[in-house]
């Protein structure tokens, strides 16, 4: 195993040393950075040149000023590298540092959403394998693949952004929306339960009925500029959230489960007041930290006291729905948050913003205020880059729980009595899970250098706009700062792709024989 | 599919003696071409991207050598003409004179006009412009397309069939290219070699887009040659070169052709992100990323110059990622589209018990 990991990580150096040997000499052959200057009718120029020839070290042919590079690269492993300098003076270090947080923020979310949403169509798809639902999420999906992402962000500018913020000024939702979209989701959760007419209808009317009521509760009570989930509802939505997880990860029939989810559910109902008065503190990060702590643990006190085998299901049950509970109180409080924000002098009653990755108008020490903020700036570039690429994940994973559901271990398992649920959630999507991961963590790396465009049209200063910075200046040394974070990440996630592989999947064994 | 045809023992099961009832007597070609026609959304789709192939190239002038083909549309793309203000509402110059709604609807009749598509601020007509901005991405596409497929075949074949070291270097010289993000890779061919024209730009993307394939390939080649027909025909005697092209490559084909597809959608994709970039096809050529690019401001006051190469891009990309749905439709041998509705009913009952 460390041979392998070791051969491996050999490999990758060559691998690397080797692409950026050739690409800084593609990219030196390729075009003149003192271009500039020749046009230049400056009386200085010939001095500018010389201090630029200098700067870059340009006397040194390409092929051994590579070495130079190569040579504060190297200063990795004895913790001070050096990628040169920008050549408006800044260190290509510094500038990479301040960058890729950006990126990884503008992808993060995006990519964990497609994730979600297209492995849970992609198994819904699958189940469902040529009904009307299957057929329309085959053509979405096909239709996202299809998608420019840079047209679908100035849609979304118009329509998310700029409407929704005149729409704010007067939040009045008129009934033919309520109708239309009652409609829609009353197909969408039709179509996904409807096995038979019956149980299209009854999901149809259920999912239509709840959402129209909701959306009139909310017109008639001018929930859009003061949201907020309260205490009575948000234990509901607890002890729904308890229930939900049980059912998709045990059953409702395993006791100990649902008895665990539904005391951490409570657990999570009577924290509510005093989690209100923890928000209000000046330092937000040890509150969340150990509110998260505070729930693991008290997941596992209910699974010590209500099961007594399979305890490692059951503690993963109930951390689950700890989980979510969790992500729902901030929700309740980033709620609480949003009435004073938009009323805000900085904001306006226009708060979608369509480019930028903060409001440098607002200068605040309230955690949740900034974390709003962020989030806003965040919403239409992830929805971009979600609807991008959720397609990916649903035909992915339809086409390999498909591929799993034909095998003889899946009807050895109904033919054992299995309910259809453990069949479908223990034997078959487990497996489907393995080759998901590994392109999981390939997606992640790639999607670093890749969100160039995204960048582009929502003036992100990330990766992306550095990119741009260094083909447009012909600057090298950020190219290949650029470069060298892309590929190593690339190459890291390869690896790991394929050790992960061979972790999940006891078929497959690294370090024997070739690899 | 072939698999069920010669195990009978598999026949108990209910799936294999429709696949064999359906395809009896039929050789691979045929039953894939069966299928690949049944496919309706397949179909569909190639008569329409046909139908956008030859409306898109006929309708502006193609020089191949001294043969010149004028194009049926009155406007040449960089021709300027007198915008039209007049018919306009609202202030707004250059506004698109067609009209799908016959009279009874909105009281105009029904008419293409003298712009159909509009005009862009200097008055040159959009209609032409959209029309060789897809001729140009058209073209890319199928470059890339091919070019790509038939390098990732070519090197995913040699690693695959001969393994050992060629292999190693092969695949280390892939991992090598695979390392640099296609768009980073895209904008630094695209910023040097843009300027020499669409065809140069595809055929410098292709070089380096055939990764994919080639690894799927060399999977393919080395599960297939380790089968008995490979040790078969090499014990008749054939040639190296032979076994490659004659025994193994032909059962490779569905591989290659059902990737080359996704290439290609992916590609036009590639060459619109890039010109959106400026780093693709640069002015006064036009391509459709281009288009959106210099237009995405407008789209509030004149949204057609937005909409249009929107459409077509979706269009064809669509087209393509179904027809490539299709394909691998008809070549996997394990699918069961095709089937007649009472086959399926019969086949969800044996399932369900």
């Amino acid at each position: 195993m460390f041979g392998f990991i070791a051969r491996r990580i050999g490999v990758l150096i060559v691998i690397l040393f080797g692409s950026s040997y050739l690409l800084y000499n593609l990219q030196a052959l390729s075009g003149d950075p003192l271009a500039d200057f020749r046009t230049s009718r400056d009386p200085e120029v010939e001095s500018q040149i010389k201090a630029t020839i200098e700067q870059l070290r340009l006397d040194v042919p390409a092929p051994l000023r590579y070495f130079i590079w190569l040579r504060g690269v190297l200063g990795i492993f004895v913790g001070q590298p050096d990628f040169g300098k920008v050549r408006t003076g800044e260190p290509v270090g510094e500038l990479l540092m301040d960058a890729i947080p950006v990126t990884i923020r503008l992808v993060f979310g995006a990519t964990i959403i497609a994730i979600l949403l297209g492995i849970t169509i992609g198994v819904v798809t699958a189940l469902r394998q040529y009904s009307r639902f299957d057929y329309s999420m085959t053509f979405v999906a096909f239709l996202m693949f299809s998608l420019p992402i840079f047209w679908v962000a100035v849609l979304l500018k118009e329509f998310m952004a700029i409407q929704f913020n005149n729409f704010l000024s007067e939040p009045n939702i008129p009934t033919t929306w309520i109708i239309g979209i009652s409609a829609f989701i009353a197909l969408f959760f039709g179509a996904i339960l409807g096995r038979s007419r019956r149980t299209f209808w009854i999901g149809f009317l259920a999912s239509g009925l709840f959402t129209a009521v909701l959306l009139t509760l909310i017109d008639a009570r001018g929930w859009i500029l003061e949201p907020g989930i309260g205490p009575v509802i948000f234990a509901l939505l607890a002890l729904l959230t308890a229930f939900g997880v049980t059912q998709i990860s045990m059953g409702v029939g395993h006791k100990p489960s649902l008895y665990a989810s539904l005391s951490v559910a409570v657990a999570g109902a009577i924290s509510y007041f005093p989690m209100q008065s923890l928000f209000k503190r000046e330092s937000q990060v040890p509150v969340l930290l150990g509110g998260l702590v505070v729930a693991l643990i008290v997941a596992g006190i209910a699974t010590v006291a209500f099961a007594r085998i399979d305890r490692g299901p059951v503690y993963r049950t109930a951390s689950i729905t700890a989980f979510i509970i969790g992500i729902i109180m901030i929700v309740d409080k980033l709620m609480q948050t949003w009435g004073p924000y938009v009323s805000s002098g900085e904001v306006q009653y226009r708060p979608v913003p369509t480019i930028g990755e903060r409001n440098p108008l607002i200068e605040t020490n309230d955690f949740w205020v900034a974390l709003l903020d962020t989030l806003l700036h965040m919403f239409l570039p992830t929805i971009a880059l979600t609807l991008i690429g959720f397609a990916g994940y649903v035909r992915y994973t339809r086409g390999t729980l498909l591929d799993v559901l034909n095998q003889d271990y899946i009807r050895t398992a109904r033919a054992k009595g299995l309910n259809e649920r453990t069949v479908i959630m223990r034997h078959a999507f487990r497996n489907t899970m393995i080759p998901i991961v590994t392109l999981l963590v390939v997606d992640f790396a790639s999607v670093v250098g890749g969100a160039l465009i995204t960048e582009n049209v929502f003036a992100w200063r990330g990766m992306g706009t550095l990119f741009r910075q260094a083909i447009g200046t012909f600057d090298l040394n950020l190219l290949m700062g650029i470069f060298f974070v892309t590929a190593t990440l690339a190459l890291v996630a390869n690896l790991v792709a394929d050790l992960l592989y061979s972790a999940l999947d006891p078929r497959v064994r690294v370090g024997s024989g070739k690899s | 599919m072939s698999d069920d045809v010669k195990q009978p023992a598999d026949s108990a099961d209910m799936k294999s003696d429709i696949f064999s009832k359906e395809t009896e007597g039929l050789s691979q070609a045929q039953i894939v071409r069966k299928r690949f026609f049944q496919h309706k959304a397949a179909m569909t789709s190639l008569f329409v991207l046909l139908g956008i192939i030859f409306f898109v190239f006929s309708a502006q002038s193609i020089s191949l050598g001294p043969v010149k083909y004028p194009g049926w549309w009155k406007y040449d793309y960089e021709q300027i003409s007198d915008l039209r203000i007049a018919e306009c509402s609202g202030g707004v110059v250059g506004c698109p004179s067609l009209d799908v709604f016959p009279s009874s609807i909105d009281g105009t009749p029904m008419q293409i006009g003298e712009h159909p598509f509009g005009q862009d601020d200097i008055g040159r007509d959009y209609f032409a412009m959209v029309m060789r901005g897809a001729q140009r991405s058209l073209l890319v596409m199928v470059i890339i397309g091919t070019l790509g497929a038939a390098l990732g075949t070519v090197i995913g074949a040699i690693a695959g069939f001969f393994r050992g070291w060629v292999d190693a270097i092969l695949m280390r010289f892939t991992d090598f290219i695979i390392t640099v993000p296609t768009i980073v890779l895209g904008s630094v061919i695209g910023y040097h070699f843009g300027n020499l024209g669409a065809v140069f730009l595809a055929f410098f993307l292709g070089i380096f887009a055939w990764t994919g394939i080639s690894r799927l390939v060399r999977g393919e080649f080395l599960k297939l040659r380790e089968l008995e027909f490979v040790d078969a025909a090499r014990v008749a005697g054939a040639s190296t070169r032979r076994i490659i092209f004659k025994h193994i490559l032909p059962n490779a084909v569905g591989v290659i052709i059902v990737s080359a597809t996704l290439l290609m959608s992916g590609a036009i994709l590639l060459e619109t992100g890039l010109s959106y970039l400026g780093f693709g096809v640069v002015p006064p050529d036009v391509s459709l990323g281009l288009l959106i690019s210099n237009y995405q401001d407008a789209f509030t006051v004149r949204p057609w110059l937005f909409w249009w190469p929107g459409l077509f891009i979706i269009a064809v990309a669509l087209c393509v990622n179904f027809i490539g749905d299709g394909l691998r439709d008809a070549f996997d041998p394990r699918q069961r589209r095709g089937m007649s509705r009472k086959d399926k009913a019969s086949l969800a009952s044996g399932e369900s018990k």
